[in-house]
């Protein structure tokens, strides 16, 4: 069990909507993902042509939690702004909080996301923000009152998978509140270290709604998360340079 | 009367003069959406009383796809 503010989930596996082929794919990967949690953007409506299909208003709202996030946000204000307009909704209060302060890495901007994130806990909201692996500042957001830290795996889009797990293994220790691994992740293995790292969830998109086969890469990431989660509760063996034999060596027929 | 509606400049039709006419007027009354208007989020039950005037800055959002 997984939980995040007032809210609980039994899956750990949180998915991104974003750049999926068809709405029926992502139908289908999302559910076969069994994710509790998507998240989504906030954006003007094209009212040219208000009857294009969108996906959130066909999703069964009673069994998934919106996370929607301040994607595109550069500034404090900015990601205040689209963290209150979502709220408007009255879909959800949780908000992933992403200030971005470059566009070639999509790195987040630590001063601001702190910030922000300090003004939408003081406002009741359930903040998550998106941070980088610094242990530091992981640890001012949990200072600023974030519900959850989710430290980036690797830029955004990216599939380099964990490029600092040493940090991210820090984070994770230190952190009273839950660690969901955001961004970077690009195919099961990388979730499953995640896990095994003792992160309390991922959250991806790119690797599933990119992959040849986003409905059977979203059920890969659902297995992953699970093995990944079990191993780290099971704990690992030490790892040693030389062998060990399994089989006992006593009564070996001469 | 003309607005800025999300980003655009827009021709008001004369009978609209509320954000419930709006709303009306662009054929968006079953969607899901947030308007802003002149900076403030409003809630539906202000739609209503809510006047447009000329120069009015007004922004229609949605949940899209995004990570």
């Amino acid at each position: 069990m997984l939980q995040i503010g007032k809210y609980q989930f039994q899956s750990r596996l949180f998915l991104g909507t974003g750049k999926f082929s068809s709405l029926e794919v992502q139908k289908q990967a999302v559910e076969a993902s069994g994710t509790e949690v998507l998240t989504f953007a906030v954006r003007r409506m094209n009212l040219e042509n208000p009857d294009q299909p969108n996906f959130l208003e066909n999703l069964d709202l009673n069994r998934y939690t919106l996370l929607p996030n301040t994607a595109g946000a550069t500034t404090v204000e900015e990601a205040v702004r689209i963290a209150r307009l979502a709220r408007a909704s009255n879909l959800c209060d949780m908000i992933k909080v992403e200030v971005i302060a470059d566009t070639k890495t999509l790195l987040p901007d630590p001063i601001a996301t702190i910030e922000a994130t300090k003004i939408l806990v003081e406002e009741g909201f359930t903040v998550l923000p998106y941070t980088s692996d610094d242990p530091v500042i992981a640890r001012e957001l949990v200072e600023a009152g974030a519900h959850a830290i989710m430290p980036g795996g690797a830029p955004i889009g990216s599939g380099l998978g964990l490029l600092n797990p040493r940090y991210l293994e820090i984070i994770i220790e230190e952190s009273p509140v839950p660690v969901i691994i955001d961004a970077g992740i690009g195919s099961p293995q990388d979730v499953v270290q995640a896990m095994e790292l003792g992160a309390d969830g991922v959250l991806l998109n790119t690797a599933v709604s990119g992959a040849k086969d986003p409905v059977k890469m979203a059920e890969a990431m659902k297995w992953a998360v699970i093995a990944g989660r079990l191993g780290f509760e099971a704990g690992r063996i030490p790892k040693k340079r030389y062998a060990s034999a399994s089989s006992p060596l006593e009564g070996m027929v001469k | 009367m003309i607005i800025q509606l999300n980003g655009k400049e827009y021709q008001v039709p004369p009978e609209v003069k509320t954000i419930e006419q709006l709303v009306k007027q662009l054929q968006i009354k079953q969607r899901v959406f947030v308007i802003e208007h002149n900076r403030m989020i409003l809630q539906k039950e202000d739609y209503p009383h809510t006047s447009l005037s000329h120069g009015d800055v007004v922004e229609i959002v949605h949940f899209v796809g995004g990570g």
